[in-house]
């Protein structure tokens, strides 16, 4: 059982090789969906080993841990390990990652290279979430920004090439100051003269200079915040996201941007609390710009993609706000945020390419009452619009409430009134969706050409059934997920608490 | 052996070579003339060589030794290079150098 | 103490309905699913029935006063220490008063609608969705907290938001049920941040906790004040938005009327008796809050439900659409319910209001779902909703025209019908507390009396008009409804309520004032001698009237035109003037800000990638030009 969570990169890595060795597309396909089934059962063996051994009165910050030195002048790691929030996180995305496996099931071309650089994007996820080596964590990161390029620039749509260098570049970017960010963090991880270290849990029990926060928060938290959506630095999600195919906009803004809320939340915050708390008036300003923002650019939209991609600038920007707000329940709430608009937003993508395969346009005008030609699609798109607007039952109220119950909590005026406002974008949240809702779905069939319409395949429902099994699973019962991360919260935010009395 | 001509005469005559090298070198455009002049400076220093190794140490033949391996090195050179040349050639049909930028950009 | 833990199966019973008939029903029984979703719905009456029996009867009282019972509960979301949704049940006479109300009126359009929506495309999800409302509606009075409130709160909206658009090939059904979910959407963020800010003073969402009138939470939850009013108004102002919007109330009464595209027994389960009064039961759970702690919260309670009621009389008595004119009745008599509950005090007869608006509220509902539903047997029978296209229908529909003419006696306010007693029992509280409430309160029962009277004779008297084919008498499983309907309306009134459903649980006496009754019966029957002379035979009166006052009669047709005004403010500001700028600024000034960048290290490289020529000469030039210069160096500087 050691070595589980180490099964959680080598079984994408078999599954690319297997992939590899393949001829037929047929066996392709089935290989990675084999693959990733597999990866969804350990998840789901993960998830029962943890509550076990939770259960069982193990109460050490991270479980499963495995640490091997992989290059020693440096003190770089392999360093995995696992709490609630990372158990979460990697069950969302092995969900996301199966859904998407059956979304692109009718990829014709190239489609080996295809599931290939999917796989491996994927593994880059799943190391990122096991890692507590900075180091280790940065590569995985890589790994996973990488292969975006190809699959937006290969198999995309519209001004593919476009889109693709531009959301590369802008994560690069990101990464550039997220380097820096992290050796600034590796450089001051022994302020008395110790073994440097990139360990996650040993950083955490020093306190790093005031002065080196203020330098390297700022640069660690805008380099996850790129990748988070952060405002002003979130222009690539639209055109990435329109421009990319079904199956890559599903692992991206559910999974991939992700990666930066986790981020900004496990290394900024928790390594560099004194300095979170000192500058946090500033990205709660821009966090609840991109909140209100996304949701207004999201009403004046016409692409369906477009439409989707900045509902996610304002949901993830829900996450860095909640995470910003630095206590118990904002955090939590924003651990579930992520897991749920994950869930929701890989649904959306996932129908907007189902529909744009048969009706070939994404531009809402011009579709019109589908309900009646497709209702199983349509019927599951109101679900994930009701489950994005924040209807209770599905896993966005949870997320909402959460977050804004816990940010209302805090100490001081400022950040209670911020609240409000983000609080308003349910509101224009519901206009957004329920425009589209109305347009695109109901009333007459307004196209002649899309009156014959089949309606969704087998592997369509399996991939589309998936996702809301587990969207209406922690709407309906939110206890435990919410138990799961809060209490592997609890000694985070003690220790934020403690080390800046404030 | 050192009988009437000095030193100066081989420097002079190298320098020109040399620079009559350099210069071919810089301005010209046809392939084989730029290898011509790239033979000029080798020779040059080759001439070089041997006034200095025959004036200053006439007991010993390093200079010989390098001047023979000059020539040696200038003569594949020029095997490889008339070589590359003679396939810009079918390739472009033209040895001018500006006119073979396939890679530029 | 009495066992109420199967109480939880009141709405989880109808939630496994929705699900069952929701997932299955379509394709396995598409013609049952009427059948079973009523008998689901039968088994849920009873239980309630004896719930209430139980509850009233036979259950413990201290001191007198009822209890709140806590049958069930669970955490259902843990947020700090003390903050935590629950689910549960909560047991007092208002909730169980709701349970009978709901359940009455949800099994009587259950039924109805097995004929009227008989050979609907789309008959099982009709009922998969009345499940789910009744589902929503009970968890919301049942609710133990107010977060549970909440989550109901917000249930009941979409159901509501799925009935009304359930022609969803009709465009003006899409729009009104886009409209309905949009506008108290906007209400309920109200209704949110009453929350956000309530649970912050308070610590707590429990119901039990917060209303208890000497707990804690209203004694010191007070906090700072803020323009004046204490902290807990604002929050209870804001709650209170929440409520004006779901029992639309001005100024978020826009979405009812258009709400009327749905169905009609949806109108009449959801638009008229359940949940449009979902914000008098709001204002009446938190009834001790808005009394004791903010008494100015209370007073805007009584002056918006006064104004609403006035407002929407008005508009009723000029539209044409029977669906419409009984809508903006219920809107009118929902704002005699908020008044009520304004005007009164916490406690033994000063809770006279209290009192008077549950019984308005209960007796409501019967004599509204009446109402409604005849109209549906008469739009079923004549099909078309306006009143100028009909005429002399007594002939064709009887027992729609007895059981329609009971409930317009009733809502007139002619005893010995329900309807007498509780607008009798709010106009005292009203004139006991505030003389031009009353007055207002006072002129609308004549309005009330004169649009109604004014809809009876246009369907069932006045001119005789053809029709394409002869009106006929609703089936049975029409009628039955409406007969047992109308034997509500009738003995509603004799419910001692002020025995029951007091604001602290006790009883106190109430009796007939005669100084309010008499004037209250007179104004009544004024309103139907007007009516009778301008529509019981055809006749140029009503025309000349309107004409006389032109412009007023235009502006209350139009519905003083606050339609054009919510259209201006979303379609040109949030539309025009907000999304379109922020998306226009979002690609011209944020990404084009980015794409510069890119541009700008683009130019760059062009501008020095002529350095790198790719030739041999002008890299051996810039070399040579460089040793030489060295060697100068060399030779001139290095002495």
């Amino acid at each position: 059982m050691d070595n589980i969570l180490t099964l959680f990169v080598v079984i994408p890595v078999l599954t690319i090789t297997g992939i590899l060795f393949l001829k037929d597309t047929r066996q392709v396909r089935l290989v990675a969906a084999f693959g990733m089934g597999l990866q969804l059962i350990l998840a789901a063996v993960l998830v029962f080993l943890y509550l076990t051994a939770r259960h069982s009165g193990n109460t050490a910050e991270m479980l499963f841990v495995k640490d091997v030195l992989w290059f020693k002048s440096l003190n770089i790691h392999y360093a995995v390990g696992v709490d609630g929030i990372s158990v979460a996180m990697i069950g969302l995305t092995s969900i996301v990652v199966f859904a998407g496996i059956f979304a692109s099931w009718e990829v014709e071309f190239l489609t080996k290279e295809f599931f290939v650089s999917l796989i491996l994007l994927a593994t880059g996820v799943f190391g990122f979430f096991i890692s507590i080596d900075l180091f280790t964590m940065f590569l995985f990161y890589e790994l996973a920004v990488i292969p975006m390029y190809l699959l937006i620039g290969i198999w995309g749509t519209g001004p593919k090439e476009y889109s693709a260098m531009k959301l590369t570049l802008m994560l690069m970017g990101g990464s550039a100051l997220l380097l820096v960010g992290l050796l600034g963090i590796y450089f001051n991880s022994s302020p008395t003269g110790g073994q440097l270290t990139f360990n996650i849990l040993e950083i955490s029990k020093v306190t790093i200079p005031m002065s080196a926060q203020r330098l390297f928060f700022p640069l660690t938290f805008v380099g996850f915040g790129v990748l988070g959506a952060l405002f002003p630095f979130h222009t690539w999600s639209p055109d990435g996201h329109a421009s990319a195919p079904t199956a890559v906009s599903m692992l991206h803004a559910g999974v991939l941007m992700k990666l930066g809320g986790y981020g900004a939340f496990r290394v900024a915050i928790f390594l560099m609390p004194g300095a979170a708390h000192e500058l946090s008036w500033i990205f709660i300003i821009l966090t609840s710009i991109s909140v209100v923002y996304g949701a207004f650019g999201a009403i004046a939209q016409k692409d369906l993609k477009y439409i989707n991609a900045y509902s996610s600038v304002s949901h993830c920007g829900l996450v860095l706000f909640a995470v910003l707000m630095m206590n118990q329940t904002a955090m939590n709430g924003a651990i579930i945020q992520m897991i749920s608009h994950g869930l929701m937003t890989a649904l959306f993508f996932a129908l907007i390419g189902m529909l744009y395969g048969r009706t070939h346009t994404r531009m809402i005008y011009e579709m019109g009452g589908l309900m009646k030609v497709i209702p199983f699609l349509s019927v599951c798109y109101v679900i994930a619009g009701l489950a994005s607007l924040g209807l209770p039952g599905l896993s966005g109220f949870v997320a909402e409430m959460t977050i804004f119950v816990g940010a209302f909590q805090h100490h001081e005026v400022f950040y209670r009134v911020v609240t409000i406002l983000a609080v308003s974008s349910i509101v224009i949240t519901a206009v957004y969706i329920l425009r589209v809702v109305a347009i695109l779905l109901l009333g007459p069939t307004t196209n002649e050409h899309h009156e014959h319409l089949t309606d969704a395949k087998w592997f369509e429902k399996i991939s589309v059934v998936t996702l809301i099994g587990a969207v209406a699973a922690i709407g309906l019962a939110p206890f435990w997920l919410s138990t799961m991360i809060g209490t592997s919260l609890h000694p985070i935010v003690d220790k934020i608490i403690a080390l800046n009395p404030f | 052996m050192s009988s009437g001509i000095p030193l100066q005469y081989f420097l002079i005559l190298a320098t020109i070579m040399f620079f009559a090298g350099v210069y071919g070198f810089l301005t010209r455009r046809n392939l084989i003339t730029i290898l011509m002049s790239v033979e000029l400076i080798l020779n040059s220093v080759n001439i070089n060589f041997l006034a200095f190794n025959r004036y200053l140490f006439p007991h010993k033949l390093e200079g010989m030794f390098f001047s023979i391996f000059v020539i040696a090195v200038a003569a594949s050179e020029a095997a490889v290079a008339i070589a590359i040349i003679i396939n810009i050639y079918r390739r472009f049909t033209t040895i001018n150098v500006e006119d073979v930028n396939e890679m530029k950009y | 103490m009495i066992n109420f833990s199967y109480t939880i199966w009141i709405p989880l019973l109808p939630l496994l309905m929705f699900l069952f008939l929701g997932l299955a029903g379509h394709k396995y029984f598409p013609k049952l699913s009427g059948i079973i979703g009523t008998c689901g719905l039968a088994i849920i009456t009873i239980l309630s029935y004896i719930t209430a029996y139980k509850y009233f009867f036979t259950s413990e009282k201290i001191d007198g006063a009822f209890q709140k019972l806590t049958a069930f509960n669970m955490v259902w979301l843990q947020f700090t220490d003390k903050l935590h949704i629950d689910m549960g049940v909560l047991l007092d006479p208002i909730s169980v008063m709701m349970l009978v109300v709901i359940t009455t009126v949800s099994l009587m359009v259950h039924i109805y609608s097995l004929g009227y929506m008989k050979g609907e495309k789309g008959f099982e999800r009709f009922f998969a969705f009345l499940s789910l409302f009744s589902f929503s509606m009970l968890g919301l009075v049942l609710a133990t907290n107010i977060f549970q409130m909440y989550i109901f709160w917000e249930l009941v909206g979409v159901s509501s938001f799925l009935l009304i658009g359930f022609y969803y090939q009709k465009p003006s059904a899409v729009r009104a049920s886009k409209k309905a979910f949009i506008v108290t959407r906007f209400a309920d963020l109200g209704f949110l941040i009453g929350i956000l800010i309530l649970s912050f003073n308070t610590k707590t969402f429990d119901f039990i906790t917060l209303t208890n009138p000497t707990g804690t939470a209203i004694t010191q939850g007070g906090g700072a004040a803020f323009l004046g009013l204490s902290i807990m108004t604002w929050s209870m102002i804001f709650v209170f938005m929440g409520g004006v919007g779901k029992s639309a109330m001005f100024p978020f009464h826009i979405w009812l009327p258009d709400a009327m595209e749905g169905p009609t027994p949806v109108s009449a389960l959801i638009h008229a008796a359940t949940m449009v009064v979902a914000g008098v039961y709001l204002v009446a759970r938190m009834f001790p809050i808005y009394s004791i702690a903010a008494p100015v919260a209370l007073e805007v309670v009584a002056y918006v439900g006064a104004f609403s009621s006035l407002f929407a009389a008005v508009i009723a008595c000029t539209q044409t659409d029977i669906k419409r004119v009984l809508a903006y009745s219920t809107m009118s008599q929902i704002g005699y319910m908020m008044l009520a509950l304004g005007v009164s005090g916490y406690g033994g007869h000063e809770g006279l209001g209290y009192m008077a608006s549950m019984f308005h509220l209960f007796t409501h509902a019967m004599f509204k779902a009446l109402l409604f539903l005849g109209a549906g047997a008469i739009i079923h029978a004549v099909h078309t909703n306006h009143m100028t296209e009909m005429g002399g229908l007594r002939k064709y529909l009887p027992i729609t025209h007895m059981t329609f003419l009971i409930a317009c006696l009733t809502i007139a306010g002619i005893p010995p019908l329900s309807g007498f007693f509780s607008k009798d029992e709010i106009l005292a509280a009203a004139f006991e507390h505030n003389k031009i409430l009353f007055a207002v309160e006072y002129a609308v029962a004549g309005l009330t009396a004169f649009y109604m009277f004014r809809l009876y004779f246009s369907i069932f008297w006045g001119k005789e008009t053809q029709y394409h084919h002869t009106p006929h008498e609703a089936p049975y499983t029409m009628t039955i409804p409406l007969m047992i309907l109308a034997f509500g309306a009738i003995v509603a009134g004799f419910i001692p309520f002020n025995k029951l459903v007091t604001s602290d649980g006790k009883a106190f006496e109430s009796e007939i004032e005669l100084m309010i009754a008499i004037p209250s019966v007179l104004i009544g029957l004024l309103g139907i001698g007007i009516a009778y002379i301008m529509y019981k035979k055809e006749n140029a009166i009503p025309d000349k009237l309107a004409t006389t006052f032109k412009y007023s009669y235009k502006w209350a047709y139009n519905k003083f035109y606050m339609d054009e005004v919510y259209l201006f403010v979303t379609k040109k500001i949030i539309f025009r003037y907000i999304s379109d700028p922020v998306a226009w600024f979002d690609r011209h000034v944020v990404d084009a800000t980015m794409n510069g960048i890119a541009t700008v290290t683009q130019t760059v490289s062009f501008r020095i990638r002529g350095l790198q020529s790719g030739q041999l000469q002008k890299y051996a030039f810039v070399f040579v030009t460089g040793a030489i210069m060295l060697a100068v160096l060399l030779v001139y500087l290095w002495k």
